[in-house]
């Protein structure tokens, strides 16, 4: 290493991808699990209803971030 | 019991970690007495076979742990059931309160009056999904016996199996087509553009996210428990002098992650249950 290298990255590039990957599943989980919330504290007698679809949601949302864990393994 | 697929998730020789050559050259100095610091990897999930090694019925640590959950369950629910009395003791009202949460919160509030056609199955799933979920947090058995794909793959598509199954008992080949793939209401031209995409939807992508979500919920938890405790070890043995105290927030961590992958287990074991309630539904539903 010469004197004006800071710092070396080695390895593979590719593995930035999940971290990439789990920017947009993240900001989808905190505007769905808000929203929820949201709703619950307005109208909390259909508290139930709203975590069930929720949770549903948050399912469909958190297997794109899961696939970017997958293939940082495979590929 | 079927032996797991490993295609899926193959191991592959190919460098994953992303690090600096100066955190490797600290890391280096101060691991030289010891082995060094060793980070998971997927490998972790493919430990060496030790009985009826090469036959399909191969046996290893992880397939062990599999049946080791599976006994627990069935010992758990027949000491509740065997003596199951009109006002519960401790152990019965546990099991009670677990079925009743299937039943209640899962499958009557997505299916509604289909709920009870479906609530043996559901519970079934239920139940292995947790407790095969929870050997994750076990002391010496260490390990989700969902994190190879096998076991999701055989759960995932006996619901796919299911709610085709119900749904062409229905409706009939055309009529349950025709209801999952044409939903109604669009202008026509957009057709072309929904119907591969709900093509792909029902028959692909449900069966293969239920079974993926689970299995990478799980390796996931598995490498982050593995990597807390991994570098407690290490921080605590082999790194020197002031580095040692770094070991206490790895044991604090890991004890975290614990705590957390215990909530993990749970949530995964009711959302696949409550997707497989959800996607029954869709079959069975009248309207689309």
């Amino acid at each position: 290493m010469d004197s004006t290298t800071l710092a070396e990255v080695s390895g593979n590039v590719a593995t930035i991808g999940y971290g990439l990957g789990t920017l947009g599943p993240g900001i989808g989980l905190g505007i769905l699990i808000g929203k929820a919330l949201e709703g619950i504290a307005r109208q909390p007698e259909v508290a139930g209803q709203l975590r069930t679809t929720m949770f549903i949601g948050v399912a469909f949302v958190e297997v794109l971030a899961l696939l970017g864990l997958v293939t940082g393994f495979l590929f | 019991m079927v032996r797991p697929c490993m295609v899926a998730l193959a191991p592959r020789p190919r460098e994953c970690a992303l690090t600096t050559v100066a955190t490797n050259q600290l890391l280096a100095a101060t691991g030289e007495e010891g082995g060094g610091f060793h980070p998971p990897s997927i490998a972790e999930f493919f430990p060496a076979s030790f009985l009826f090694e090469g036959t399909p019925f191969e046996m290893n640590r992880i397939i062990l742990v599999r049946l080791v959950a599976a006994a627990v369950v069935v010992v758990l629910f027949v000491i509740a059931a065997r003596r199951a009395q009109l006002v519960p003791g401790r152990g019965q009202n546990l099991a009670e309160m677990g079925l009743d949460f299937v039943r209640v919160n899962i499958a009557e509030e997505t299916l509604g009056h289909n709920a009870r056609r479906f609530l043996p199955m559901l519970t079934t799933i239920f139940f292995a999904v947790l407790f095969m979920n929870l050997t994750g947090v076990v002391p010496f058995l260490n390990i989700a016996s969902t994190s190879l794909i096998g076991m999701p793959i055989v759960l995932a598509l006996w619901v796919y199996v299911m709610y085709i199954g119900v749904g062409v008992r229905k409706f009939g080949v055309g009529g349950y087509l025709k209801n999952n793939l044409l939903p109604p209401g669009l202008p026509k031209p957009l057709y072309v553009l929904v119907t591969p995409i709900e093509a792909l939807q029902v028959f692909l992508f449900r069966p293969a996210t239920l079974a993926l979500r689970l299995t990478a919920n799980m390796i996931a938890g598995h490498l982050i428990l593995v990597l807390c405790f991994g570098a407690t070890h290490y921080f605590l043995f082999e790194a020197g002098g002031a580095l040692k105290i770094a070991s206490v927030f790895g044991l604090v961590a890991g004890l975290a992650f614990t705590l957390f992958e215990v909530l993990v287990a749970a949530l995964q074991a009711y959302i696949f249950t409550l997707l497989s309630a959800v996607y029954l539904n869709m079959a069975v539903e009248e309207e689309h």
